[in-house]
């Protein structure tokens, strides 16, 4: 079943993709070929195979159960956050809580976690900015 | 001889206190990177490339320091193979049906040593084989027009996906997708933006670094969130006694055959585009065993079963590097990811590297030989540090490797928006090695993607939109051929022939 629905999707997004292309703006000067006929190829490709997988699907793979999707999803949620509060509270800070968010989930007891976390923050400031100077987002405090 | 005296130039390049150092350190991290379940060479080399990067190392030194890095986790996927019976990556695989076994008969130390030196042969007879190779290769890309430029992806591509994949549909679609990718952005003949849905951080395309970082590093991390308290995810190695470390000199004696011939076959397997180390490993061990397997010895401990693999794994690292440097055509997972590297260097690998910049070219291969004789030297005293190093769980090195990811791609550019798309691959990762997608061709088509592209229009731009060019050239049509067969073949021939690896849906790393 898996593997329809991702032929399923492909050949939609060859579709989408194919129809995009046709969309492409060309310019008055121009090489035979154009910026359109290699998308169209590949959108074919694509197409192509996403229908052979359609119609010979593979074993289904062993999807976790709805509770460990859950905490594959917070976690992407968790790292889009991080992305997002690297700029304003800095490197420091919110790498402690991230890694040590992804150490909790991970199995270490809470409190260990914590300190795991702040302690991976600290260790690659130290290695890549003290000593290999690498530039790293910077936050009300400097670091 | 000026392959020679090239490779002497070579040597006065890699012979500075910096790149020496570069060396040891890589190798030192390679040998870890290797030897930790879920970090292997792609994955290990995909997150320190940005790092090189924004430290703003020049070409040769960067690139001596990863590819130390390449071989030294060809080493080090050894360990834990034969210490916990898991796999430290996947060319490791083999290493565990006589590895473990010797381990369990109280002979780890002799395991460990004898598949040091097996590595240490296959990797050195490798580099030269990649000394005397390469510049005949070069030799021949040089008549290489638009079109045979075009029909050599393809056959890249075929092979890839004819070869190293189970399913040559996915592996195409993997391809599409990776090719569709480097389609976003500017287009570079026409100036006309393409899928970019007016968002201008889309208009330089995807940065294939973070495409490759969030594939390779950041899906790992979801397959051990995924996999937490199970037993795939732990290991036990402080039950093991090491016992001693030099292997007596009757097993060597008796080894010496079958590594020479791993090494020939390991070698062919990593040169072939698309086929890498895994299958140099899998080759080397499936033919020994045919070979000399008397006493039904194979699979219980038998030292020539540890010899094989790596000895094959090793030369196929070496042998890898022939295509990627010669035509600019990787013929593995890692090696695609060394490409990338190149690429981010603003160096184009090819035949024109050796005439411009052979101190690229030659420093590296002088490195590489450096680096082996390092790990060898590392490997057999100090492998007791780096079993060491296994003892640390993953619930505290997944979330520093996720870091460190998320420290290297926001280095090079400083923007949230490349953090989004890296974590946008990552999970694209994790579901397409559920589903069993294989990662590479999109990898590969992300980096070769506009090249392709530019070199179909450059062949039309000559024939005048005339589309017969692409096969008007007698090597054009042989590499055609080449990658019709190498695609089609498998999937009726191959059941025979493909490595049948355990069905898991973490293959930990596709080199």
């Amino acid at each position: 079943m898996s593997d329809r629905i991702m032929g399923g999707v492909g050949l939609l997004l060859a579709a989408f993709f194919i129809w995009q292309a046709t969309l492409i703006q060309e310019s008055f000067i121009s090489d035979p070929v154009g910026p359109k006929i290699f998308p169209i190829i590949i959108g074919g490709l694509v197409g192509l195979s996403s229908l052979a997988i359609f119609l010979k699907p593979d074993d289904e793979p062993e999807w976790p159960d709805f509770s460990r999707l859950f905490e594959v999803g917070l976690t992407v949620a968790v790292m889009v956050a991080y992305a997002y509060a690297l700029p304003s509270a800095g490197f420091v800070v919110s790498t402690a809580v991230a890694a040590g968010y992804l150490s909790w989930r991970l199995g270490t007891p809470p409190v260990k976690a914590a300190v795991a976390g702040a302690v991976i923050a600290i260790g690659i400031y130290v290695v890549f900015h003290l000593i290999l100077g690498l530039s790293l987002a910077r936050g009300p405090w400097g670091f | 001889m000026d392959t020679l005296s090239a490779l002497a130039d070579g040597f006065s390049i890699a012979l500075t206190f910096q790149n020496l150092g570069l060396a040891l350190i890589g190798c030192f991290l390679g040998t870890i990177i290797g030897a930790l379940p879920g970090l292997g060479p792609s994955n290990g080399v995909a997150i320190l490339i940005p790092l090189a990067f924004t430290l703003g190392l020049p070409a040769t030194p960067a690139l001596i320091l990863l590819t130390s890095v390449y071989y030294g986790a060809m080493y080090g996927g050894r360990i834990s193979s034969i210490l916990l019976n898991i796999p430290g990556d996947e060319p490791a695989l083999m290493t565990t049906l006589d590895g473990y076994p010797m381990a369990r008969k109280g002979m780890a130390g002799e395991a460990l040593a004898l598949s040091g030196i097996a590595s240490f042969v296959g990797a050195f007879f490798a580099t030269w084989g990649l000394v005397f190779l390469a510049p005949q290769l070069v030799k021949v890309a040089l008549l290489f027009g638009p079109a045979e430029y075009f029909a050599l992806f393809a056959l890249a591509f075929a092979t890839l996906g004819g070869i190293a994949s189970k399913n040559q549909a996915k592996a195409a679609l993997a391809a599409g997708i990776g090719l569709g990718i480097a389609m976003i952005g500017v287009d570079g003949q026409t100036g006309v933006p393409r899928f970019t849905f007016g968002e201008v951080h889309l208009y330089d395309g995807i940065d294939f670094l973070v495409a490759i970082v969030g594939l390779f590093a950041l899906s790992e991390v979801f397959i051990f969130l995924e996999h937490r308290g199970t037993a795939k995810a732990t290991g036990d190695a402080s039950d093991i006694k090491l016992g001693r470390l030099t292997p007596p000199m009757s097993m060597l004696k008796q080894t010496v055959p079958t590594m020479a011939r791993s090494t020939v076959l390991g070698f062919i397997a990593g040169v072939l585009p698309g086929a890498g180390a895994s299958l140099g490993s899998f080759i080397s061990y499936s033919v020994e065993k045919r070979l000399v397997d008397k006493n039904n010895t194979f699979g219980t401990g038998d030292p020539r079963g540890v010899a094989a693999p790596e000895a094959g794994n090793n030369a196929a690292a070496g042998g890898a590097l022939v295509p990627m440097l010669a035509l600019g055509v990787p013929g593995s997972g890692t090696t695609a990811v060394l490409l990338a590297m190149l690429l981010a260097l603003n160096i184009t690998p090819g035949p024109l590297l050796f005439t411009n910049n052979p101190d690229v070219v030659w420093g590296l291969i002088a490195a590489l030989f450096i680096g082996n004789v390092m790990l060898l030297v590392m490997n057999i005293p100090m492998v007791s540090l780096f079993v060491r190093v296994l003892l640390v769980p993953p619930r505290y090195l997944m979330p520093a490797v996720a870091m460190i990811s998320f420290v290297g791609i926001y280095g090079i550019s400083g923007s949230t928006f490349d953090l989004m798309v890296m974590v946008f691959f990552g999970v694209l990762g994790w579901i397409l090695r559920k589903l069993d997608v294989p990662l590479v061709p999109i990898i590969l088509g992300v980096l070769l993607g506009n090249q392709m592209e530019a070199n179909m229009r450059r062949a039309m731009t000559i024939s005048d939109g005339d589309w017969s060019a692409l096969f008007a050239s007698p090597l054009s049509i042989g590499l055609w051929l080449f990658a019709f067969f190498g695609f089609i073949l498998p999937i009726i021939a191959g059941r025979f022939f493909r490595p049948k690896f355990p069905r898991t849906d973490s293959e930990a790393d596709p080199d």
